[in-house]
């Protein structure tokens, strides 16, 4: 739903964009804006000033500011950028105008900011229209320019669609904005999965199978989650799609749980326990069984994929105690990823490929670590703040979305992929758990 | 001698009849309906001593409904036993320990005296560790349990596994007391 949504709104934004600025180096594709791999270091200041009205309308008014502090609080969110306190600005763009020409950038200048973003809002027959301008302030240019039009109840929609426009083109990729979490929560009583926007915004339950609900992947596409269910009196995994209902049942004998999708292929990988030992399979969309991976007596759990779907990291008790190894699909060689600790599970490969976080229990306090695919680069991310498990990357690799009971119930948090700016994403009652990012619906 | 052979035939016959009736009177613990009704009326049946022997009977009767309740109590201890003893594991562990064979050697002796029953052995662990794995932990410590069982002889169509993880404790406490309590196989009777 949401993404034919965001698509009728791509269309008439194709249709309606007009370049409203001319300036011919629309696009500075060697993102030296911001680094992503270590974007945490110094954070953009970037002021955006209340839109400006430009028709009439009192809904108009509001939408100027809504719109304005929706932007703040979505280039907030991602780490990156630091966002200038209204307070402390010189100049009213209300007044001056939202344009190169009318503005006067050592007024920007003066208070630190490296980035403008000014806007125009005007609505015409029911249709909202919302221009921005991104400015550089140091070179007085106009880097680039939009203008959106959508549905009233549009507006953070095309906020969004903005601030990820803007952050592909600063860092190359599209962001966080348009993504979703999925995760599970006891607030109706009974373990189920939940879905959220990337900024916990929106909160809708997915499943209503009142028993026990597990482990929700999301669908390459965005349009259909995975998960582990009790509803039969047994782990089975089920393929929901979100928009028409359907569900697909993948039920062997013994164990059906952490499904997963292969990146690039029509595959999924899930443990099953059918040959009576548990073993990592792929299987097809349709629940056949395509291939056993794992060829070891006792435990294989949870499978992640690298983002060329060449390699599968996982939890293997084969040499006594839960670690996380790597297995090459095509040549089957499997080699040992973690060393330190005794017990780590819930392995996710980031999207950037080169690293993978997990979950690590030391003197029963479980934490969120950091470790490259040649083992090396060892970082822990959380710390004495109760046990912080099932880490899940954005789809930009720019935060990592977690589970805490540092506040006594387990909640779903988001911080930086170096650790920074952790804060708490919902607040829903009962307990959240297993928090899973999806990927950016734009990529698809 | 065809007369006396006759003679004796009939004579066999009927002792053979007196015996059999003899037979059946006393192997039976309380006058059969079939006897009671060749008496010709209630009267003789009290002339005939038969208050006495009702007395008897009844007596004997309520022993066997005693023992009858014995043994019903008896099968539902051994029942109730079967489903309350659990299974308990070492952390992150799914082999059984000494004591936990001991307990199992029980549960064998009750399903071979139940031929009839199937039963579920749910797995469980600690609230420790993370829930992907605990739910595999569980399925391999019933599984341990099930190879038990199979090896004692019952057949594995009778046995069924599912694991819980740390999804369903007994104890919520936070401490090692509450985690022995629920690191356990449990098991449920099916019919």
């Amino acid at each position: 739903m949401k993404k034919s949504c965001l698509n009728i709104i791509f269309l008439i934004c194709i249709a309606q964009l007009v370049s409203v600025f001319m300036h011919p180096q629309a696009c500075f594709a060697d993102y030296d804006y911001i680094k992503i791999s270590d974007p945490f270091l110094n954070k953009i200041p970037v002021a955006v000033p209340v839109f400006q009205c430009l028709t009439g309308e009192p809904a108009v008014k509001s939408v100027a500011v809504e719109a304005s502090n929706l932007v703040n609080e979505a280039l907030a969110f991602t780490g990156y950028f630091k966002m200038i306190d209204r307070e402390a600005f010189l100049e009213d763009s209300q007044t001056k105008g939202i344009t190169g020409p009318n503005l006067n950038f050592d007024n920007w200048r003066d208070i630190g900011a490296e980035l403008l973003i000014t806007g125009g809002v005007s609505i015409e027959d029911d249709l909202l229209q919302i221009e921005f301008r991104l400015f550089d302030t140091f070179k007085s240019e106009l880097l680039f320019g939009k203008r959106y039009k959508g549905r009233l109840d549009d507006q953070r929609k095309i906020v969004h669609r903005f601030c990820s426009e803007m952050v592909y083109r600063l860092t190359g990729k599209r962001g966080v904005f348009e993504s979703m979490i999925a995760f599970v929560s006891t607030t109706t009583g009974n373990k189920e999965i939940f879905t959220c926007e990337f900024d916990g915004y929106d909160v809708k339950q997915v499943t209503r199978t009142k028993s026990l609900t597990l482990f929700p992947a999301w669908s390459p596409d965005g349009l259909s989650i995975a998960y582990t269910s009790y509803q039969n009196d047994k782990p089975e995994i089920f393929i929901k799609h979100l928009n028409d209902k359907t569900e697909k049942r993948i039920s062997f004998d013994g164990l059906n749980i952490t499904p997963v999708w292969v990146p690039g292929k029509k595959l999924m990988a899930a443990t099953l326990s059918f040959e009576g030992d548990e073993e990592i399979y792929l299987l097809t969309e349709s629940g056949k069984i395509d291939k056993r991976l794992t060829k070891n007596w006792g435990i294989d759990v949870s499978p992640t994929f690298s983002p060329d779907g060449k390699m599968m990291a996982f939890v293997s008790k084969r040499f006594g105690n839960p670690q996380i190894f790597i297995q090459n699909l095509d040549t089957g060689e499997v080699r040992r990823l973690t060393y330190e600790g005794k017990y780590n599970t819930q392995p996710a490969w980031s999207p950037a490929g080169d690293r993978i976080a997990y979950s690590g229990m030391d003197n029963g306090q479980i934490n969120i670590f950091v470790i490259n695919t040649d083992g090396k680069d060892l970082k822990q991310l959380t710390r004495d703040t109760g046990s912080n498990e099932s880490p899940s990357w954005a789809p930009d690799g720019s935060l990592i979305a977690f589970s805490s009971t540092r506040k006594g119930k387990s909640r779903i948090f988001v911080m930086t992929a170096s650790g920074t700016d952790q804060q708490e994403l919902i607040t829903l009652s009962g307990e959240q758990t297993s928090p899973t990012w999806s990927t950016s619906f734009l990529e698809y | 001698m065809k007369k006396r052979n006759l003679f004796l035939k009939v004579g066999l016959i009927i002792l053979m009849g007196v015996f059999l009736a003899t037979v059946s009177a006393c192997s039976k613990k309380k006058p059969s309906l079939d006897a009671m009704e060749q008496y010709p009326s209630d009267t003789e049946i009290a002339a005939a001593g038969g208050q006495q022997a009702g007395a008897l009977s009844e007596e004997e009767l309520q022993a066997q409904r005693l023992q009858e309740q014995e043994a019903a109590r008896a099968k539902d201890a051994a029942r109730m036993k079967f489903v309350n003893d659990d299974i308990y594991f070492n952390f992150d562990d799914a082999t059984l320990t000494e004591s936990a064979r001991q307990v199992l050697q029980q549960k064998v002796a009750w399903l071979r005296e139940n031929s009839g029953a199937s039963v579920t052995i749910e797995g469980h662990c600690d609230e420790r560790g993370t829930e992907e794995y605990n739910i595999a932990l569980g399925q391999r410590r019933a599984e341990s349990v099930k190879m038990f069982m199979i090896n004692a002889g019952i057949s594995p169509s009778r046995l069924n596994t599912i694991s819980y993880g740390e999804e369903r404790p007994v104890d919520f406490g936070k401490n090692e007391t509450a985690w022995v309590k629920n690191r356990r196989a449990h098991f449920k009777i099916q019919n």
